[in-house]
């Protein structure tokens, strides 16, 4: 099944007949709309996770706009197509401020383009929200807010949880290989991994970079396996990690332990290479998670309205949750400082807190980001399953090595 | 940099090998069009991806073998490669336009596997993807073998053609010199067709090799531009054997700099080589 045009209109025709069928709630919000724009990476090679982040823009829009829209007004998004090109979405933020004349704006999807905003919304003096910006050293601007939950320094204490979690197993690893994509956040994590290990006394066997779109992973992994590692870090986007898989499958070898930093979610759970591997999440489907009532909602939304625009994956994690979040603290900021004046909306989230779907988030800490609220999850049993810190854990899961 | 183990080193050059032979396989048509045909053909990277997605539908909903896609591809590659040869001869297509239409020709077939196929990735799954062969402690895919043999056939396939069939030797001499053929009786117009044709079928089966062996997303058209050009301009414009022969080289030296040293060097193995190519002997280069 295929995302088509025609799927898109049918979904949001329907969705449009079901909020014209509540008009008690509809004329809640009234007069000209509230205008937000982005760009999201509708074409080219992040494409595949930023129709992720647009139909949940969607979804939130309609949900806030049945809600009675912001300050009594409804809300309207507008989004442009970056092409995943960072350079792209410089222009198009400037464009949607000069000449669209939004009221405000959310960011893009990927740190290349977040950073290309965050200059435009610098400049006009424009709050960002943004959502998987994986460079948090990086965000300077004191008017942009991050809506995935990853803390200040994630290399450091991702790593740490990580690393943590491991030597809770039966047998601790002792060696480490690393290897990743230079993509810009995927590299400043792996790096970051990469010094973790080494201060905790893991000895490195091997270390390995590759450019971001390299086609051939057979020599990685027959150098993974002439290493012989008790645990590989991979530092991979999209489906590297799944190719990386591949390619040792072809070798015949399995790592016993496998991190993969941002893989492709739903084709890690659907390979049988990707039986234990491990990654990061702020949110999954599944208690504690869904335990509000907000969250098993949009996760039920999401979940059909995925499927009906034929999504490959519908479930909710990382992306979907940080993309929803971003939603909230914007709305939170405006309806805190209620108004529309971007200084006054930024104050407001700096000194409060906003309940998002992840957890609670502050603001105040360096470059406006909060607690680390990362977690570690594991494909078990052809699902995506969070088990660690245990008290997030689903119930009977547990860290499986092969 | 540390010495690789011997086995390590051994596997890793297999592995150039085999995507060697892809890079060989998909030059083949490009070369075939920029030597004989005198025109900078970008679409035939559109019509590889096609191919593939077209493989992977195959499979994917009809459930039929992968392999299947390469009787049912081609013909109608074919078709489609003559109908864009009608089309650029109609309008007299000088070279370096050629570069440009064809270019956008590629936009609109990305444009179009994304409006059918989704920027999701997409990966043909089939049993051959688990099958292979080992020699001692080597392995030998089957999904890359089967890419090797077809890149082999088709080479040396086109090679024979062009040294000792009537045809063959027509487009030969019109390359050469296509008034002076026209002269002896060579249809021009139509070897033109037929050539188009050839290649765009060769692009079909390419796409299938590349479905077998890669996740599919239509941006990565572009990732296989630079490689395979330097690949056909190294072997030879218009030369069947070429490219296989230059991607094999790329292909190996790409896998033993990411054996040896890191696979972040690996994409500028290939310009490097093309770039010493034109420096020793800059006549050799793209003839």
């Amino acid at each position: 099944m295929s995302l088509t045009r025609r799927r898109i209109l049918s979904a949001t025709s329907a969705a449009a007949g079901a909020l014209f069928g509540l008009p008690a709630l509809a004329q809640q919000a009234a007069g000209a709309p509230i205008r937000i724009g982005s760009t999201l990476a509708l074409t080219g090679p992040l494409s595949a996770t930023a129709l992720t982040h647009k139909l949940v823009g969607e979804i939130y829009v309609e949900q806030l706009n049945k809600r009675g829209g912001l300050l009594g007004r409804p809300v309207q998004w507008i989004v442009k197509d970056d092409q995943s090109k960072p350079e792209l979405a410089r222009t198009l933020y400037e464009q949607l401020i000069t000449s669209d004349k939004v009221d405000l704006l959310m960011g893009p999807y990927a740190t290349g383009a977040i950073l290309s905003a965050m200059g435009v919304a610098q400049r006009y003096n424009k709050v960002l929200v943004h959502h998987t910006f994986g460079i948090p050293s990086m965000a300077k601007y004191d008017m942009q807010f991050p809506a995935w939950s990853l803390g200040p320094d994630p290399q450091k204490t991702v790593s740490n949880s990580l690393f943590d979690l491991m030597e809770t197993a039966k047998k601790p690893p002792k060696t480490i290989a690393i290897v990743t994509s230079k993509f810009p956040s995927v590299h400043f994590m792996s790096l970051g991994g990469r010094e973790v290990a080494k201060q905790r006394g893991l000895k490195e066997v091997l270390f390995l970079e590759w450019e971001f779109g390299n086609r051939d992973f057979g020599p990685i992994a027959a150098r993974v396996k002439d290493a012989n590692p008790d645990m590989v870090w991979i530092g991979d986007i999209g489906l590297e990690g799944n190719q990386l898989l591949e390619a040792m499958k072809k070798i015949d070898y399995t790592p016993p332990i496998h991190f993969h930093l941002y893989p492709a979610p739903g084709p890690m759970t659907h390979s049988p290479e990707g039986a234990n591997a491990l990654s990061v999440t702020i949110f999954e489907e599944q208690p504690p998670f869904t335990n509000s009532g907000t969250a098993a909602e949009f996760v039920k939304t999401f979940n059909e309205r995925a499927t009906a625009a034929g999504l490959p994956d519908t479930h909710v994690e990382v992306q979907a949750a940080a993309s929803y979040s971003a939603w909230q603290i914007l709305e939170a900021g405006v309806r805190g400082a209620n108004s529309l004046d971007d200084k006054k909306i930024g104050e407001w989230l700096r000194k409060n807190k906003v309940d998002t779907i992840q957890g609670r988030l502050r603001f105040d800490g360096p470059g406006n980001y909060g607690d680390d609220l990362m977690k570690i999850k594991q494909v078990q049993g052809g699902t995506w399953k969070v088990i660690w810190p245990t008290s997030f854990a689903s119930p009977g899961a547990s860290l499986q090595v092969r | 940099m540390t010495l690789p183990s011997l086995n390590l080193l051994a596997q890793s050059i297999l592995s150039g090998i085999f995507i060697g032979a892809l890079y060989g396989l998909i030059g083949l048509g490009l070369g075939l069009t920029w030597g004989l045909l005198r025109q900078i053909n970008l679409a035939h990277f559109g019509l590889v991806f096609l191919g593939g997605y077209l493989s992977y539908q195959m499979t994917a909903s009809w459930k039929l073998d992968p392999l299947l896609a390469l009787v049912l591809v081609p013909p109608l590659f074919f078709a489609i490669g003559v109908g864009m040869q009608w089309v650029l001869s109609k309008f007299a297509i000088t070279p370096f336009n050629s570069l440009l239409v064809s270019f956008g020709i590629t936009v609109v077939i990305e444009s179009g596997i994304q409006g059918i196929w989704t920027a999701d990735y997409r990966k043909l799954e089939s049993p051959y993807n688990a099958m292979k062969f080992t020699v001692g402690k080597l392995y030998l895919p089957v999904p890359e073998l089967v890419t090797l043999a077809l890149a082999l056939a088709a080479c040396f396939g086109v090679w024979a053609a062009m040294r000792y069939t009537d045809l063959g030797k027509a487009m030969r001499a019109m390359a050469e010199d296509g008034k002076i053929a026209a002269a002896f009786g060579v249809n021009a117009q139509t070897l033109a067709l037929v050539l188009a044709g050839g290649c765009a079928a060769l692009a079909g089966v390419a796409g299938v090799c590349l479905a077998l062996t890669f996740s599919l997303t239509p941006s990565q058209i572009y990732a296989w531009v630079g490689v395979v050009f330097a690949a056909v301009m190294l072997g030879g414009l218009g030369s069947a054997l070429g490219p296989l022969a230059a991607g094999v080289i790329i292909g190996v030296s790409e896998a033993i700099t990411m054996a040896v040293a890191s696979p972040s060097w690996a994409p500028i193995v290939s310009f490097s080589l093309l770039i010493a190519m034109l420096l020793l002997r800059p006549a050799k280069a793209g003839t």
